[in-house]
C-alpha cells in the first residue's frame, strides 16, 4: 500500500477499515455466529458498525486538521485496460465523512436497536436462526455503502450502489415465507423483487451514465471528468449523463415515476426499514447527484428536472401519506417525499442544504421508524398476551377468537389508539420525531427544511413552481404526522390488543433516546444568522463551511423571517387541522377515516390518497399487463406453438426423419445391404463350387498333385 | 562303363510305374508298395548322378530317404491295420468321408 503525501499525516491510512470493520463482523458472524449467543451476535456486529464510525470520526478529525482538502487513499489496483485505469481509491473529503458519520453512526444505533428488536421478531416469527442472518446482512449493508461513499470514481460508486441493493433486496425479503401480517405467503419475497426491479430500471439509467461519461471523458475518476467536463463543457453530453443518472437518482431515491417500491420495501423488519429504506440507502441518490455537482451546475435544464422531479415527489407522496393508515406505510411515504425535498434542494444547487436535510432526516426518520418498530412490537407483544391470556380460559370461543387474530395487523393505526399510556418513552421519542419532521422550531427539521424552502423561494425565478409544491407538501407533512400521533397515541384504544400493549425494554429505547437528542439538536450543524440575534460565527453555517472545501464556496444565508414564519404557521396549523378531524373526536372502532367525510364531493381525493393514487394499477395496467401479455405471446405462440409445435415437431423432426427414411431405405437397405447380400450369396456359391473338388477320393487327390507337378514342370521347362 | 542315361531312363520308368500303380491301384497295401516303387526310383535316380558328380552327397540323400521310407510303412502299415479293423477292408475308394 502507497498514500498519498497528506495521507501520511492524520489517520487517512484508516480510510480502508470503513469497509473492512463491517466485512469483519460479517465474517465472524457468518462462521462462528452458529455457536454464539443472540447478545454476542449483536454485540459483534454493532461493534463492528461501531468501528466504522470511530474510523469515520477520525476521518473528520484528520480531515480538519489538514483544512479539509480532498485525500485519496489508493488501497488496491482494479481494472488496468490500456488507458482505463480504475482502482479501489477511498475518497476522503467533506461530503464523504459526512455521509460516513451519518451512515455509520446511525447505522450503530439501529443495530444496537436491531439487537432487541430482532430477539423479539424471531420469536414472534418463530424462527430463531434467523437472527444472525439479521446481522450479517445489516454488517453487509454497513461494508457496501462505505464504499458506495468512499469510491473516487463513478466505477467504485456503482459497485457500492448495487451492493447496498443487493442489501436492501435481502432484507426487504427477510421473512421471506411470511407477509407484513405474520401469514405464510411470498408476499414479502415479492416486494422485495419488484425494489429490485424497480431499481434495476433506475440502476440501467446510472449505468448509461457510466458509460457516457467514459465514453465522452475517457475517465470515470470524479476530478478527472469534473475537469475534463468543465474544460470543455458540451451541454448535450452533460446533459444526457445527468439526465441518465437522474434515472439512477429516481430508482435508488424512489423519486417519481420509481417511487413504487419503497412503500412496499416495508415488508422489511423494521430496523431494515429505518436504516436503509430511510435513513442511509435511499440517500445515496441525494449523495450522488452532489458529488456530481460540478456536472449539475453546468446545465440548468437538467438541474429544473432534477428539482421539479424532487418537488413533485415530495408533494405527491406526501399526498398518498395522509390517506394511509398502516404506520409504516406513512413512514415510508413520508420519507419518499422528504427526499423529494432533498433532490429539490440539490436540484437547485442548494447542496449544503440537501445534505443538510439529509442528514436530520437521517436521525429523525430513523427515529421516527423505530420507535413505530417499537410500537409494532408493543402492540405484538399485547397481542400474544391477549391470545394467551384467551387460550388460559381454554374454551372454544377464546379458541375461535384466537384463530380469528392470527391475522391481527400490529401496523394498522386503526388497531391503535392511546397508546401513550402503555407506551410513554416511546410516545415521547416519537413526539420528538415528530416534531422534527414536521418542522416545528427548533427541531432539526425546522432549520433543514427552511433552508431547502429559503434556497426555493431565492431561486424562484429559475426554479418556478419548487418552492409552492414544496410548501404545501411541508403542509401535508405535518398535518399526516399529526393524524398519526392523534390516531397512534390519543383517543381510546380501538381494540383489546391496544389495551394489552407494552413498553419496549432498555436495548430498544436507549438507541432512540439518542436519536431523539440528534432530532432535536441536529438542527446546530448548520445553524444560520438569526435576525435579531448576535450569535458567535463559528457556530454559524458550520456544515455550510465544512462542505464548501468539496463543493466550492457556498453563501451561507441568514434565516428569512418570511419563509420561516410561514412555513412554521402553515405546519402549526396542519397540526390544528389534524388536531380538529382526529385529536378532537378520536377514531371510534370500525370508524371510517373522518378526512373522507370532510372532502365531501371530493371524496374521491381521499379515495386516490388511499389507494395511493392507483399509481401501482396504472403500472400493473400500462407495463406490467402488457409485459405479462408480451411474455405469454413469447411463450405461447412464439416459443410454443411456433418454436416447438411447427418448427420442432413439425420442420426439424419431419425433416430428420425423412432424412432418416430416406438414409435407411434406399441408401442402407438399397445399396449397402444389397451389396452386403451379395458378397455372402458369391461366397456361398463359389464355396459350394470348391467343395465339389473335395471328393474324398485319396487317388483323385493323388491324380491332382501329379497333374500339378507335371503342369509346372512342363511350365519350368518349356518357359 | 553303363551311361547314366540308362539308370535315368530306368529309375522314370520305375517312377511311372509306381505313379500309375498310386493312381490306378484300389488296394492300399498295393499303393504302399507303388509309394515304394518311387521312392526308391528317386533314390537310383540320386546314386547315379553322385557316381557320374564324383559327389557323396546323392548316396548321403538315399540313405536319408530309406529312413524316411522305413518310418512312413511302418506308420501307414499301422493306419491301414487300424482302418482294416473298423471297416474290414483296404479299399481306399471306400475310405471316402472326408469329403466336400
Amino acid at each position: 500500500m502507497n498514500f498519498s503525501e497528506a495521507a501520511n499525516t492524520g489517520y487517512f491510512f484508516l480510510a480502508p477499515w470503513l469497509v473492512f470493520f463491517p466485512v469483519i463482523g460479517l465474517l465472524i458472524n457468518m462462521i462462528f455466529g452458529g455457536k454464539m449467543s443472540e447478545k454476542a451476535v449483536g454485540t459483534v456486529a454493532s461493534l463492528a458498525s461501531g468501528m466504522a464510525f470511530v474510523v469515520s470520526v477520525l476521518l473528520a478529525y484528520s480531515l480538519s486538521a489538514t483544512h479539509g482538502h480532498t485525500v485519496t487513499v489508493p488501497f488496491a489496483e482494479w481494472i488496468h485496460i490500456g488507458d482505463l485505469q480504475l482502482d479501489w481509491t477511498f475518497r476522503v473529503d467533506t461530503l464523504s465523512t459526512v455521509m460516513m458519520l451519518v451512515v455509520s453512526g446511525v447505522g450503530t444505533l439501529i443495530h444496537i436497536y436491531a439487537i432487541g428488536y430482532m430477539h423479539e421478531d424471531v420469536r414472534f416469527k418463530d424462527d430463531v436462526k434467523r437472527f444472525r442472518r439479521f446481522f450479517v446482512f445489516l454488517n453487509l449493508f454497513i461494508a457496501m455503502m462505505m464504499i458506495l461513499v468512499s469510491g473516487d470514481s463513478y466505477l467504485m460508486l456503482f459497485v457500492g450502489w448495487e451492493g447496498v441493493g443487493l442489501c436492501s433486496f435481502l432484507l426487504i425479503g427477510f421473512w421471506y415465507d411470511f407477509d407484513t401480517l405474520g401469514r405464510k405467503s411470498t408476499a414479502n419475497a415479492e416486494a422485495g423483487k419488484k425494489a429490485f426491479i424497480a431499481n434495476r430500471v433506475g440502476d440501467f439509467g446510472f449505468l448509461l451514465a457510466i458509460f457516457t461519461t467514459f465514453w465522452h471523458f475517457g475517465s470515470l475518476q470524479f476530478d478527472k471528468v469534473f475537469e475534463a467536463a468543465s474544460a470543455h463543457p458540451d451541454p448535450v453530453v452533460i446533459s444526457a449523463i445527468t439526465l441518465f443518472m437522474l434515472i439512477g437518482v429516481t430508482g435508488k431515491s424512489a423519486q417519481v415515476p420509481l417511487y413504487v417500491w419503497l412503500p412496499d420495501a416495508m415488508a422489511g423488519p423494521t430496523p431494515v426499514s429505518a436504516l436503509i429504506h430511510a435513513a442511509t440507502m435511499v440517500t445515496a441518490g441525494v449523495y450522488l447527484v452532489v458529488r456530481s455537482a460540478p456536472l449539475y451546475s453546468l446545465v440548468h435544464g437538467a438541474s429544473y428536472i432534477v428539482a421539479m422531479i424532487g418537488a413533485v415527489t415530495a408533494l405527491f407522496a406526501a399526498a398518498i401519506a395522509v390517506g394511509q393508515y398502516d404506520i409504516k406505510k406513512v413512514l415510508a411515504y413520508s420519507t419518499i417525499s422528504q427526499l423529494g425535498f432533498m433532490v429539490a434542494a440539490v436540484g437547485m444547487g442548494a447542496y449544503v442544504a440537501g445534505i443538510f436535510h439529509l442528514a436530520t432526516h437521517a436521525f429523525f426518520k430513523a427515529l421516527l421508524f423505530l420507535s413505530a418498530g417499537s410500537i409494532i412490537l408493543g402492540m405484538e407483544r399485547g397481542h400474544h398476551a391477549h391470545a394467551h391470556h384467551d387460550e388460559d380460559h381454554g374454551d372454544d370461543h377464546a379458541h375461535v377468537e384466537h384463530h380469528e387474530e392470527e391475522v391481527f395487523d400490529p401496523g394498522d393505526m386503526r388497531n391503535m389508539g392511546n397508546l401513550r399510556k402503555r407506551m410513554p418513552i416511546t410516545f415521547w421519542l416519537y413526539m420528538a420525531g415528530t416534531l422534527a419532521l414536521a418542522g416545528i422550531f427548533p427541531f432539526a427539521g425546522f432549520w433543514s427544511k427552511d433552508e431547502i424552502l429559503l434556497d426555493a423561494k431565492l431561486h424562484a425565478e429559475h426554479f418556478p413552481g419548487v418552492y409552492w409544491l414544496l410548501s404545501i407538501a411541508a403542509f401535508l407533512t405535518a398535518f399526516y404526522m399529526g393524524r398519526q400521533i392523534w390516531m397512534v397515541f390519543f383517543g381510546k384504544e380501538r381494540t383489546e390488543v391496544a389495551e394489552h400493549a407494552e413498553e419496549s425494554p432498555p436495548v430498544m429505547t436507549v438507541p432512540l433516546m439518542v436519536l431523539a437528542v440528534l432530532a432535536v439538536f441536529g438542527g446546530a450543524l448548520n445553524i444560520p444568522e438569526l435576525p435579531g440575534f448576535e450569535l458567535p460565527s463559528n457556530i454559524l453555517h458550520n456544515l455550510g463551511h465544512w462542505l464548501e472545501h468539496t463543493l466550492g464556496h457556498v453563501e451561507g444565508l441568514p434565516l428569512d423571517i418570511g419563509v420561516a414564519g410561514i412555513s412554521t404557521v402553515l405546519a402549526l396549523l396542519a397540526i390544528f387541522f389534524s388536531w380538529l378531524i382526529y385529536g378532537r373526536n378520536p377514531l371510534k372502532e370500525g370508524q371510517d377515516d373522518p378526512l373522507r367525510k370532510m372532502f365531501g364531493p371530493l371524496a374521491f381525493l381521499f379515495t386516490g390518497m388511499e389507494n395511493k393514487w392507483f399509481v401501482d394499477e396504472g403500472y400493473g395496467a400500462v407495463i406490467i399487463k402488457p409485459f405479462e401479455k408480451l411474455a405469454k405471446f413469447l411463450s405461447i405462440t412464439v416459443d410454443w406453438n411456433f418454436w416447438h409445435d411447427w418448427f420442432h415437431d413439425s420442420v426439424l423432426y419431419a425433416g430428420f426423419k425423412w432424412l432418416a427414411e430416406f438414409l435407411s431405405e434406399p441408401i442402407d437397405m438399397g445399396i449397402i445391404n444389397r451389396f452386403a447380400d451379395w458378397l455372402a450369396e458369391m461366397t456361398k456359391r463359389s464355396s459350394e463350387g470348391l467343395g465339389r473338388l473335395q471328393n474324398g477320393f485319396v487317388r483323385s487327390y493323388a491324380l491332382s498333385v501329379l497333374l500339378g507337378v507335371v503342369a509346372i514342370l512342363g511350365y519350368l521347362l518349356f518357359k | 562303363m553303363v551311361p547314366v542315361t540308362y539308370y535315368i531312363g530306368l529309375s522314370a520308368i520305375l517312377f511311372i510305374i509306381g505313379a500309375l500303380g498310386v493312381l490306378v491301384r484300389r488296394n492300399a497295401l498295393v499303393i504302399f508298395m507303388s509309394v515304394e516303387l518311387m521312392l526308391n526310383a528317386a533314390n537310383l535316380a540320386f546314386v547315379a548322378f553322385s557316381s557320374v558328380n564324383n559327389s557323396l552327397d546323392g548316396q548321403i540323400f538315399v540313405f536319408f530317404i530309406m529312413t524316411v521310407a522305413a518310418a512312413e510303412v511302418a506308420v501307414g502299415l499301422a493306419l491301414i491295420v487300424a482302418i482294416f479293423r473298423t471297416k474290414n477292408s483296404i479299399d481306399v475308394d471306400q475310405i471316402n468321408l472326408l469329403k466336400g
